[in-house]
């Protein structure tokens, strides 16, 4: 039997936009605890659970030749509890998997969002930067943890290329993360005063990085860039919004209690990312691995309602 | 609502720029644009149409209230450079007036970038002014980046140490940082060394009420006879030196780095008491 490429977290929108573009040419094993809505036919599916042993039987039965490992979890209603257990226990299974069946490709899906905005950051932060975005907002604190999972697991397996990207915002019609769901606020807030340079990335062009990833020569960390950076107000009025100004010292309490009154579902560090930087430089990646983006600016901006 | 207020606004600015700069300084000015997307934005935050509105009031107050003259505004080379110069008046208008000078008087035109102190990007309004005049947070890696893209950059190696600085130490040059040293040598960047007459002396500083600054996030809280930093109409006259290269290691020890830093401060010593001895007063 051909060997197969693994994609945990496959039933989410990322995941079933890369199945679609992926599975004509390679023989796919999908795992995720949710069903996989729509699947092709020839994408094989397991659906359980990371943490589970029987993860492990797919591994034990196929011959794996890379693992795509977008199985992260990021919803702010979730006990951190559970957060903690399921992004960071279930990585750190799969990455044992990985080493002890042999798998010689690893790509792990992280985000620029590890860095985390701040008034003190450079406008285009690389590789090297100090993963800072728990010191403001604890509830990423396992996102980062997976991230440096990941590196540790390049560093101590030198003979497995092991792929980290680090996308900008992903938006797209349907995807549910934060930077998608509020910019399909039709009055949004703003804060004041503040109108940082934003990056916004196309799933789709987030998949074919994957993608890209899994060339055999590639390994290491590398920020994913879409069509550029440009001011959240553009962003806005493109999309047809109209921003309800609030002063910034007002905004956070005021969040803080529609948040937990659950009149609001953005906890308020997420205010950081509309009034501060955290841009990244893609041009490693645009060259290591010879990839553009092929969704413009305005596609891509317009991709968050449908169009 | 307040958008279109805004646009208005900023559409009257522009055309009191174009009409005091002349037609064909506007004609050069247009080749400032960089645009790199539909929305007009720098991958900085830089906007043409933004900076020729904002430069209106600075042009008026440069050609009516501080009424500016340039001394070797030719010297400046082409491509990367460090403008660095002394630093002074409790609110930054030097730095505004040498960006001015650079647009209106420099040929070609060219949209300087200053570093900013790193309190900017946390207040409103102003973070977003600065932005889009391509003025940036003052991090290495900024500068660095901005020097491999042939920019003109100005930095104030005495920051809030010069600034700030109260009126006995008027023309004294504070203690030079030595980080732009450091990014010359790395990206072989020519600096002009750059003296403002003038600036020091536009709001006397009393004293430095430092709890104060401290208690508002600021880096000094000055107190003036008139209670606030408002500039007074001194005249400014702003020197530029010839290129100075240097070469060596960017990594060397702070003394070696030091030995450099102290000829670009030499420099504009110099300058400072050459224009203190041809001008007739403070005010004219």
């Amino acid at each position: 039997m051909r060997k197969a490429i693994v994609v945990t977290g496959i039933s989410g929108n990322l995941g079933r936009t890369l199945a679609k573009q992926l599975h004509k040419t390679e023989r796919i094993i999908g795992i995720d605890r949710r069903p996989f809505v729509g699947r092709p036919k020839d994408v094989e599916m397991y659906q359980l659970d990371l943490r589970k042993k029987k993860a492990e039987d797919v591994f034990r039965k196929n011959e794996i030749s890379a693992v795509i490992h977008m199985g992260i979890m990021h919803d702010p209603r979730m006990s951190e509890e559970e957060h903690h257990s399921f992004n960071v226990v279930g990585t750190t299974r799969l990455l044992e998997y990985c080493a002890k069946y042999g798998v010689k490709k690893v790509v792990v899906l992280s985000s620029a969002n590890v860095y985390g905005p701040s008034p003190d950051n450079s406008n285009f932060l690389t590789e090297d930067a100090p993963l800072m975005a728990a010191s403001r907002f604890s509830g990423v604190r396992d996102l980062i943890e997976v991230d440096m999972l990941a590196h540790g697991f390049f560093w101590r397996h030198p003979d497995i290329n092991t792929v980290i990207l680090r996308p900008v915002h992903i938006v797209g019609p349907t995807i549910k993360n934060a930077p998608s769901n509020y910019l399909r606020l039709r009055r949004p807030w703003t804060l004041a005063g503040f109108d940082p340079m934003v990056q916004l990335i196309h799933v789709e062009d987030v998949a074919r990085a994957m993608i890209a990833a899994l060339s055999p020569e590639l390994r290491g960390v590398y920020n994913v860039v879409g069509p550029g950076e440009v001011p959240l107000s553009s962003v806005l009025r493109e999309l047809g919004h109209t921003p309800i100004p609030v002063p910034h010292p007002v905004a956070r309490p005021l969040l803080g209690m529609l948040f937990k009154y659950r009149l609001a579902n953005f906890p308020p560090p997420e205010l950081d990312h509309i009034q501060f930087l955290c841009n990244v430089d893609g041009s490693r990646w645009q060259q290591e691995a010879g990839w553009k983006p092929r969704h413009s600016m305005r596609d891509t901006i317009r991709a968050v309602v449908g169009d | 609502m307040f958008e279109g207020l805004g646009d208005k606004i900023r559409q009257r600015l522009k055309g009191w720029t174009e009409q005091m700069a002349g037609q064909e300084r506007n004609e050069r000015l247009q080749a400032l644009v960089r645009t790199e997307n539909e929305y007009g934005v720098d991958p900085f935050g830089f906007n043409l149409d933004f900076s020729l509105a904002a430069v209106g009031p600075f042009l008026w107050l440069y050609r009516n209230y501080f009424r500016v003259e340039t001394f070797g505004i030719e010297k400046v080379p082409a491509g990367r450079v460090l403008l660095v110069s002394n630093h002074s008046g409790q609110l930054p208008m030097d730095g505004a007036m040498i960006g001015v000078a650079m647009m209106m008087e420099a040929s070609p035109p060219r949209a300087i970038r200053s570093m900013v102190e790193k309190w900017v990007p946390s207040l409103p309004y102003v973070s977003t002014f600065m932005a889009r005049i391509g003025q940036i947070v003052g991090t290495p890696e900024n500068c660095r980046r901005l020097l491999e893209s042939d920019e003109a950059i100005l930095v104030f190696p005495e920051g809030a140490r010069g600034i700030a600085k109260l009126w006995p130490q008027r023309y004294q040059l504070q203690e030079f940082g030595l980080g732009f040293m450091r990014l010359a040598l790395e990206t072989h960047t020519p600096i002009v060394p750059v003296a403002v007459i003038g600036a020091e002396e536009q709001a006397p500083a009393l004293m430095d009420l430092k709890p104060v600054a401290k208690l508002l996030g600021f880096p000094a809280f000055p107190i003036t006879p008139t209670g606030l930093p408002i500039p007074l109409p001194t005249k400014y006259r702003l020197y530029f030196g010839d290129p100075l290269h240097f070469t060596g290691r960017p990594d060397d020890e702070d003394s070696e780095l030091d030995k450099k830093v102290r000829t670009v401060k030499a420099a504009i010593q110099s300058m400072i008491h050459q224009g203190l001895k041809e001008r007739r007063s403070i005010f004219w």
